[in-house]
């Protein structure tokens, strides 16, 4: 895999997550409390780096077809419930994820619950509630992040990939002030899904012993694959769907 | 604490396993028949991939005649 091929595989994975984060604290700033959102999002960022800080390394001693079986199944089985949820949705199974609703969602939820603070933290619902979101969708990009980077042997260009992720969407949500809305996150699904399976398959099938004909070069013939079969069964349930009206 | 191990053990298999259990287990089926048969001198490149139509076909045919 390219270092460009990379970069932007981690870049795209990393920016869905991090619009889900920006959601729920631009929910839990508008609705309540800036400041203790702000408190709570810098706490999950320096309990994020600590957590990184003591497991990370440990991915750099493990053999690499270990690391490529067990990280490409991962990957495998996150890729298709990714790749699933997004066929459903696209084939009109399943509504589409709307950040506005999420968004809305979150708003009503943050102003009805009690007030009230800890020590330094003026709201502490706004505090967990930041904490939680941030937390969460950046252990997702970590794992994106040492996946992805350990097993090309390129983590800093994997990392390059998620700071940028989350530097556009933080300036570009703060900027307009708004759930992000706008950003075609399903499509970006879509599109994460069929890599993540793609390399998952990639992976795991060479940590499980056997050689891809062309090796790495098989790639070039696996994310379109995969991204064919995934619109295929987009077609065919459409198309079943529309045979049952 | 034991609700705490729970939710814990819930947040983890939906991180990982998510909505369809039998997908995260055909993966692992397909990977240890691969592991198999290299043991045994087959190259099976083709058995993961062959999975994934199978395993991917199987989870939306479910999902859609709920």
């Amino acid at each position: 895999m390219t270092s460009w091929v990379l970069f932007l595989t981690v870049l795209l994975a990393c920016a869905v997550e991090a619009v889900e984060a920006l959601t729920i604290v631009l929910a839990a700033g508008t609705g309540r409390d800036w400041r203790s959102a702000g408190q709570g999002t810098v706490a999950a960022l320096l309990a994020l780096a600590v957590t990184v800080a003591a497991l990370g390394p440990a991915v750099g001693l493990i053999p690499l077809s270990a690391l490529r079986l067990v990280v490409g199944a991962l990957l495998l089985v996150f890729g298709l419930q990714w790749l699933r949820k997004a066929v459903l949705r696209a084939s009109g199974h399943k509504s589409l994820h709307d950040e506005s609703a999420a968004y809305a969602r979150e708003l009503a939820a943050a102003e009805s619950a009690e007030r009230g603070g800890r020590g330094r933290v003026r709201d502490w619902y706004a505090f967990t509630l930041s904490f939680k979101g941030v937390f969460l969708e950046g252990l997702e990009v970590a794992f994106i992040v040492v996946t992805f980077g350990g097993n090309e042997r390129n983590v800093p260009v994997a990392v390059i990939g998620a700071v940028v992720a989350v530097l556009i969407v933080t300036g570009v949500g703060f900027a307009v002030r708004a759930p992000l809305a706008r950003v075609p996150e399903n499509t970006m699904k879509f599109v994460v899904g069929t890599m993540l399976t793609a390399f998952g398959v990639f992976w795991s099938t060479e940590g499980a012993g056997a050689h891809w004909p062309g090796s790495d070069a098989a790639l070039v013939a696996i994310v379109p694959a995969v991204a064919l079969l995934a619109l295929g069964c987009v077609a065919l349930l459409r198309a079943e769907g529309k045979a049952e009206l | 604490m034991r609700a705490r191990i729970r939710a814990f053990g819930r947040f983890w298999y939906d991180f990982v396993v998510g909505d369809d259990w039998r997908v995260a287990a055909g993966v692992a089926l397909a990977l240890g028949a691969t592991a198999l048969l290299v043991h045994s001198g087959v190259n099976a490149w083709w058995l993961v991939p062959s999975a994934v139509v199978l395993l991917l076909g199987l989870s939306l045919h479910r999902a859609t005649k709920r």
